[in-house]
């Protein structure tokens, strides 16, 4: 089919040849690269791994062109590293990873939780655990993504489903990251993350691109962590006089350690609550044929697109279904998901891992409601053919 | 506290003194690298709004709290690999590390090589008291052999690492090492390392009385810092010809120097300069 000015891009070695603005064909993970910096991210580290490796190759290209630094570290932990660092440094920071790097960034992922630094972590999921097969898509980050670094901590994660909602999401990254100083994850599969679409990056409605709050005022009245009714302390920028305190240990509202537990317990509980209290901001969720539907189908990612397609194969039959996607998976959209259950006489989780994402689905299920999984663990994405002969299966055995 | 210091050098215009008592040992060496430091600080004019400290895990970490700067307090091993991305996104601020000898040497010594190898223009302060303070005394890369420590009650059977020459193998601007009982010399070593337009690395003999010393019959801070005296030479002094002075003949003062070109440099002249062509 001819798309009118459609592009096909033939970059040669130095990057020379893509173009981020006009209607294209882009890979997911091209769109990611180009969508960060479209974002305001200026400042990358990243470290090899398949299937994200386009991110940082394409960043490295886009970076510079806007005045931005790209730095390829020695190892995972260290580009973990140096995001938070160049974040705390005032610039809109973020890395790109797969499953094993992903597991070696926890703990400084939990330490830009801990210290309320924003920054943009990608996961591009791949066959686990352990190498695992790089080429290969999975959903097995699901847990790992939410709690993956140890201690009770808060973060978001984005879960998109094709290349133009890689772009969107990835700008939706950064906002939230800036406006709630947290990390946020952008979570989806090597089959996304290579699935090459037609995009205009340039003609993606992002809306307001946000900053974090700066820190303003008499510097000797400025405490880190103390903020007003939202909740979000404004950051202190190095070099503006306000030379403050910034730790992973357990700190009072001041910037330096604490363990008092009166002073511990509060601001842990603030750090906590935040997402819940700026709900509005980060939850996002799609749904689609919810009324009437006798079965739900919930899951996120490629997965989702597949489950889309069954909904169809479904009414051809005359079964009513519908599907329930978190675009924002973590914090899980609880009371969306028991809105969109309700009513229904059957749950299914398709999911390409042995079962992460059932749990909260079961947790947050009305007892009597029976919820099911199908489990993909071979590396190949779940067909809508399949979902769909799960589905008669189930309301077959009734 | 104002960003303004007296001409003359008081300790505590670059100090947050509101947070002593400080949880340093008696005897710890730390605090006496810690005074070098501020010291070269404030003869460099450097100011305080505009430096920014970066610290590991460990004994070492916790004394970039008490400077009166901008202060970050990381995860082990890594504030290396922090401040490359805090002095890449901000080449405008004075970056200093310090570290340890665990924290460089064992789980941060991957970002130590390539911190050198990248030559950015940050000084790092390796404070090496032999020893894992903090954890209670566990032996550590640069534990003197045959020593005890918690984990090696037989005496440590492990060679030492001699931090300055992997910097310098790996490419590291500058390089010196100096005691703490010779203050006016780190503390003009650190002024030439922070004058260097590069990666300084500078090692810092500490020393653990409370708990390394005690654990080997080193007696009391004093003694031990003397003992120093007696192992380590300038390395002016010709320590070839000084039969005597072995085997654990460390050099002290500036070990070397290259003129690799700084990594801000580097990057503004080969990339982006190059964007957009």
């Amino acid at each position: 089919m001819a798309v009118p000015g459609l592009r096909h891009h033939r970059e040669d070695a130095r990057g020379r040849g893509l173009n981020d603005t006009g209607i294209q064909n882009i890979q997911g993970n091209h769109a990611c690269a180009v969508a960060a910096v479209a974002a305001g991210c200026r400042f990358f580290a990243g470290y090899p791994i398949t299937p994200s490796s386009e991110i940082a190759e394409r960043i490295s290209v886009e970076l510079p062109k806007a005045g931005g630094t790209f730095v390829q570290m020695e190892d995972e932990i260290a580009s973990m590293a140096a995001v938070i660092g160049a974040s705390a440094g005032g610039i809109k920071a973020m890395t790109a990873t797969s499953g094993p790097g992903f597991s070696l960034k926890q703990e400084n992922l939990g330490y830009a939780a801990g210290a309320e630094i924003p920054c943009v972590i990608v996961d591009v999921m791949r066959g686990g655990p352990s190498t695992g097969m790089p080429t290969r898509p999975a959903q097995g980050d699901f847990m790992q993504s939410r709690w993956g670094t140890h201690g009770d901590h808060a973060c978001i994660v984005l879960a998109p489903w094709s290349v133009k909602e890689i772009y969107e999401q990835t700008v939706r990254a950064f906002n939230l990251s800036e406006t709630l100083r947290v990390p946020v994850i952008v979570l989806y599969d090597e089959v996304i993350g290579h699935l090459v679409e037609t995009l205009d990056p340039g003609s993606v409605d992002t809306g307001e691109i946000t900053t974090r709050k700066w820190a303003g005022g008499d510097p000797a009245q400025y405490r880190p962590y103390a903020c007003g009714e939202d909740d979000i302390p404004p950051m202190a920028r190095p070099g503006d006089g306000y030379r403050s305190h910034t730790t992973g240990l357990t700190h009072a509202e001041n910037g330096f350690p604490s363990q008092d537990p009166t002073t511990v317990d509060r601001v842990a509980r603030r750090v906590l609550g935040k997402l819940a209290r700026h709900n509005d901001l980060v939850e996002q969720v799609d749904c689609y044929d919810l009324d009437g539907a006798q079965v739900l189908i919930a899951t996120c990612g490629i997965t989702a697109r597949a489950a889309k397609s069954a909904l169809r194969l479904l009414q051809d039959k005359g079964i009513a279904a519908g599907l329930f996607r978190p675009v924002t998976l973590w914090p899980f959209p609880e009371e969306s998901y028991r809105e969109a259950a309700r009513g229904k006489q059957q749950i299914l989780v398709p999911e390409m891992n042995a079962g992460q994402l059932i749990y909260e689905i079961q947790r947050l299920t009305p007892p009597g409601v029976p919820v099911a999984g199908f489990n993909r663990l071979d590396g190949e994405p779940i067909t809508p053919r399949q979902i769909a002969e799960r589905v008669e299966e189930l309301l077959n055995h009734d | 506290m104002t960003d303004v210091p007296s001409a003359e050098f008081n300790i505590r215009d670059y100090l947050r003194t509101e947070l002593f008592p400080h949880f340093m040992c008696p005897g710890c060496g730390h605090g006496i690298a810690l005074r070098a430091l501020l010291w070269a600080l404030h003869e460099l004019g450097i100011s305080k709004d505009n430096l920014a400290v970066v610290s590991g895990i460990g004994c070492s970490g916790r004394v970039g709290a008490y400077i009166d700067a901008n202060t970050f307090h990381t995860t082990h091993g890594r504030p290396l690999a922090f401040a490359t991305g805090l002095k890449l996104a901000r080449p405008d601020l004075k970056v200093v590390v310090l570290t340890g000898d665990g924290d460089c040497l064992a789980i941060g010594g991957n970002h130590l090589i390539h911190a050198c190898r990248r030559n950015l223009n940050i000084t790092c302060l390796l404070l090496n008291n032999e020893v894992y303070g903090m954890t209670g005394g566990q032996v550590s890369p640069t534990t003197t052999e045959a020593r005890y420590t918690t984990t090696t009650p037989s005496g440590n059977h492990e060679p030492a690492f001699d931090a300055c020459k992997l910097a310098e193998a790996a490419g590291a601007g500058f390089v010196g090492r100096e005691m703490t009982l010779q203050t006016p010399a780190l503390k003009n070593l650190v002024k030439e390392g922070m004058s260097h337009n590069g990666f300084a690395f500078i090692e810092v003999l500490s020393d653990c009385t409370e708990i390394y010393g005690r654990k080997n019959d080193l007696g009391e801070s004093p003694e031990m810092i003397l003992a120093q005296k007696a192992e380590f030479r300038s390395k002016d002094y010709g320590m070839e010809r000084d039969e005597v002075f072995q085997p654990r003949s460390l050099a002290t003062g500036v070990l070397s120097r290259n003129d690799h070109e700084e990594y801000t440099a580097a990057y503004r002249k080969h990339v982006l300069s190059k964007a957009s062509s």
